[in-house]
C-alpha cells in the first residue's frame, strides 16, 4: 500500500480506537489510581447477571426461531420459487427501513388482542417475535449467499434419486453445505439481540441493553466498564463468524450485501 | 416384455410441447441413447423417467409396474447428472455410501459395497478425497459409483460427459459402457453428441421437437437415415437436391449421376441425394471421367484423412480422402468427385427439407 494509504487508514483506525481507549482508560479509573473496582461492581451486581442471562436466552430463542423459519424458506425459494426471491429479499430488508420503535408499537398493539393468552404477557419471550423480525435481513442475506454458492437443484435431485426424502435431504445434504451461512446469521442475530434497546425498553422489560442504559445514567465508571464488556461480546461474535468462514474446505462466508 | 417403457409420454410447459406422445421400450440390460439438439425434449424425457418432472399425460412402466406417480426417492433409479452433483460435505466414499445409508443396509455390507464400487471405477486411492479435491472426470466416476451402489432398476445419465475435456470424455464413455455391460443394467443415456451416442449405445433414438425421428442401432442410424433431419444430424452428409430422370439416375445441375436408391422414385420427382464424405472419390478433371465437377476450395487436415471441400455448381461438397492423395489436389485444382452408385441415400424432397427449425404442423 502507498504511504498516503497508510495515513488515511491510520486516521480511520484512530477514529475507532481513541474513544474505545478512552472508555477503557476511564473504566479502570478509581479515584486517582487504576483498579478493577468498576468491573467488580458490575459483576457483583445481581441485576447484571439477571439481565445478561435473560438477553442470552432471548438471543438463543431468537436464533432458533429465525433459523427454523428462514432455512426452509430460503431453500424453497431457491429450489421452487426463484421468481419470488426479489419479493422475499424486499420483505427481509424491511426492518432496515422500518424503525424498531414502529415495530414495537405495532407488536404491542397486536399483543393487546383478546387471543393472546394473558398470563404470558408478562414474559420477556414476547420480545422474541419482534427480534426475529429485526433479524430478517441478517438471516436472509447470509443464508441467501450460502444457498447461491451451492447447486441446490442438482444436490436435491441427487439426494432424492438415491432414495432420500425431504427431511434427510435438508438435514444431511443441504444443511451441512450452508452451515457457514447459518452460523454467520446466528452470530449476527446474537449481536443484534445482545444490543437491542428500543423494543425491550418500550415493552418495559429489563434486558442487558436496558441495564447498560440504566447504569449509563446512574454510575460513571461502571458504565464505561459495561461498555467495554458489551463491546467484547459483539467482537467475539464477529470473530466467531470470521473463524467459521475460514474453516478449510469451505467457501468463505460473505455477510450481507448482494453479490 | 420390455423392461422399461415410456408410453404415450406427453409433456407441455405452458404452450410449449416438450415431448409429444413419445413411445419407447427398452429391453432388460439394453443401453439406449436419446440423441438430439438442445431443446428436443431428451432431458425432459429422462427427468420424467427419474420422477423429477410429471408428464402431462402418459406412463412410465418398469417391469410391468406403473411408476408414473411414484416419487423420485421411491423409484430406485440411479442418476448421473451433468456436473456438481456430488455432496460437497462428504468425501468420495461417503458419497457412494449415501444411498446405502438411506436404505439402512448394515454397516459391514455398506463398507464392502462401497469399496467394491470405488474399486470398479478405479478410484481406490482417492476414496477419502472431497469433491473439490477431485478432477471433473473423477467426480463423474464417483457420481457413477454412487448411482450404481443402490443397485438401481434403471441407470439414467444426463449428459454426464458434457462438462469434461475431450480426452477424458472418450475414456470415460468407454468405461461407462464397460461397466454397463458388466453389470447388465438397463440404461437410458441422454446426449447431444452423436459420436458419443453412436459409440456406446445398443440403440439410438434421434429426437427432434419432442418426437422420435428415428430409432435403431448406431449402424442403422448412420448408414440408413430415414429422414433429412437424421441424415443431417448424424455425421457429415453431402446433400444434393436433384431430379430423378431415368431408373436409377438423377440429374444434378445438368450432371447425370447413377444412384441405385433412386429406383422406385418417379421420373421428374425432386429428391435429396445424401452422400457421406468418406464415399466420395476425387480425381483431377484432366483425367476425364464424369461425376461432379468443381474446384477445390479448402483442405481440412484430419490426420490420416483430409477433408477436401469442393465447390460444385455452387454446392459445397466434402470428401474425406487419404491425406497423401489430397496433397496432389491443391486448393484451386479442377476436380471431379464420384461415388459408388449404391452408396447414396435418396429421400423424397417435400417441404423444406431437413431444416431442424421447421415447426411441426399446427395442433
Amino acid at each position: 500500500m502507498r504511504r498516503s494509504g497508510w495515513f488515511w487508514l491510520s486516521i480511520g483506525a484512530l477514529y475507532f480506537i481513541i474513544p474505545l481507549a478512552a472508555t477503557a482508560e476511564f473504566s479502570f479509573k478509581d479515584g486517582y489510581s487504576y483498579s478493577f473496582a468498576a468491573y467488580r461492581e458490575i459483576f457483583d451486581d445481581p441485576q447484571f447477571r439477571d439481565t445478561f442471562f435473560l438477553s442470552l436466552k432471548l438471543a438463543i430463542a431468537t436464533i432458533i426461531v429465525a433459523l427454523l423459519l428462514f432455512i426452509p424458506t430460503v431453500y424453497w425459494v431457491h429450489l421452487r420459487l426463484p421468481r419470488l426471491r426479489p419479493a422475499v429479499q424486499f420483505i427481509s430488508a424491511l426492518p432496515f427501513v422500518v424503525p424498531p420503535i414502529v415495530l414495537i408499537v405495532g407488536i404491542l398493539y397486536v399483543y393487546n388482542y383478546q387471543w393472546v393468552p394473558g398470563k404470558y404477557l408478562g414474559s420477556p419471550y414476547y420480545l422474541v417475535p419482534g427480534y426475529v423480525v429485526l433479524a430478517f435481513p441478517f438471516m436472509f442475506f447470509a443464508l441467501d449467499n450460502a444457498f447461491r454458492a451451492i447447486d441446490v437443484h442438482t444436490l436435491t435431485e441427487a439426494s432424492q434419486s438415491l432414495g432420500a426424502g425431504w427431511t434427510r435431504t435438508l438435514w444431511r445434504v443441504i444443511l451441512p453445505n450452508i452451515s457457514t451461512g447459518a452460523i454467520a446469521a446466528a452470530f449476527l442475530t446474537f449481536a443484534l439481540v445482545m444490543g437491542e434497546f428500543t423494543m425491550a425498553s418500550l415493552a418495559l422489560f429489563n434486558t442487558f441493553p436496558t441495564y447498560i442504559n440504566y447504569i449509563g445514567q446512574t454510575k460513571a465508571n461502571p458504565a464505561a466498564a459495561l461498555t467495554i464488556i458489551s463491546f467484547g461480546i459483539t467482537w467475539l461474535a464477529l470473530l466467531g463468524i470470521l473463524l467459521v468462514g475460514r474453516r478449510p474446505g469451505r467457501a468463505a462466508v460473505q455477510v450481507g450485501g448482494a453479490r | 416384455m420390455p423392461y422399461l417403457e415410456l408410453q404415450q409420454l406427453h409433456k407441455e410447459f405452458g404452450d410449449f410441447i416438450a415431448i409429444e406422445e413419445l413411445d419407447l421400450a427398452l429391453e432388460g440390460g439394453e443401453f439406449l441413447s436419446l440423441l438430439g439438439p438442445s431443446g428436443c425434449g431428451k432431458t425432459t424425457a429422462l427427468r420424467i423417467v427419474a420422477g423429477f418432472e410429471r408428464p402431462t399425460s402418459g406412463r412410465i412402466v418398469v417391469e410391468g409396474k406403473d411408476l408414473t406417480h411414484v416419487p423420485p426417492n421411491h423409484r430406485d433409479m440411479g442418476m448421473v447428472f451433468q456436473a456438481y452433483s456430488l455432496f460437497p460435505n462428504m468425501n468420495a466414499q461417503d458419497n457412494v455410501e449415501f444411498g446405502l445409508r438411506v436404505r439402512r443396509k448394515p454397516p459391514s455390507d455398506r463398507k464392502r459395497k462401497v469399496a467394491e464400487l470405488i474399486e470398479l471405477v478405479g478410484l481406490s486411492e482417492a476414496a477419502k478425497r472431497y469433491p473439490h479435491q477431485l478432477s471433473g472426470g473423477m467426480q463423474q466416476r464417483v457420481a457413477l459409483a454412487r448411482a450404481l451402489a443402490i443397485e438401481p432398476r434403471v441407470l439414467l445419465l444426463d449428459e454426464p460427459l458434457s462438462a469434461l475435456d475431450a480426452l477424458v470424455r472418450v475414456q470415460l464413455r468407454e468405461e461407462i459402457r464397460r461397466l454397463q455391460t458388466q453389470l447388465g443394467i438397463t440404461t437410458l443415456y441422454v446426449t447431444h453428441d452423436q459420436e458419443e451416442a453412436l459409440s456406446i449405445s445398443d440403440r439410438v433414438a434421434v429426437l427432434t421437437q419432442g418426437r422420435i425421428e428415428q430409432i435403431g442401432t448406431p449402424a442403422d442410424i448412420y448408414n440408413e437415415p430415414t429422414t433429412p433431419f437424421v441424415a443431417e444430424f448424424i455425421g457429415t452428409m453431402n446433400r444434393l437436391e436433384a431430379t430423378v430422370t431415368d431408373d436409377g439416375e438423377v440429374d444434378f445441375h445438368g450432371t447425370r449421376l447413377r444412384v441405385e436408391n433412386a429406383r422406385g422414385h418417379q421420373s421428374g420427382e425432386r429428391v435429396l441425394v445424401l452422400v457421406r464424405p468418406e464415399t466420395l472419390a476425387v480425381q483431377e478433371s484432366a483425367n476425364g471421367g464424369g461425376g461432379l465437377g468443381g474446384n477445390v476450395v479448402a483442405h481440412i487436415f484430419l490426420g490420416a484423412t483430409t477433408r477436401v471441400k469442393i465447390d460444385a455448381a455452387g454446392q459445397e461438397l466434402s470428401a474425406d480422402i487419404p491425406s497423401t492423395r489430397a496433397a496432389t489436389l491443391p486448393v484451386g485444382a479442377r476436380v471431379s468427385a464420384t461415388f459408388p452408385a449404391e452408396s447414396a441415400r435418396v429421400l423424397a424432397l417435400e417441404e423444406k427439407p431437413g431444416s431442424p427449425a421447421t415447426a411441426p404442423a399446427d395442433r
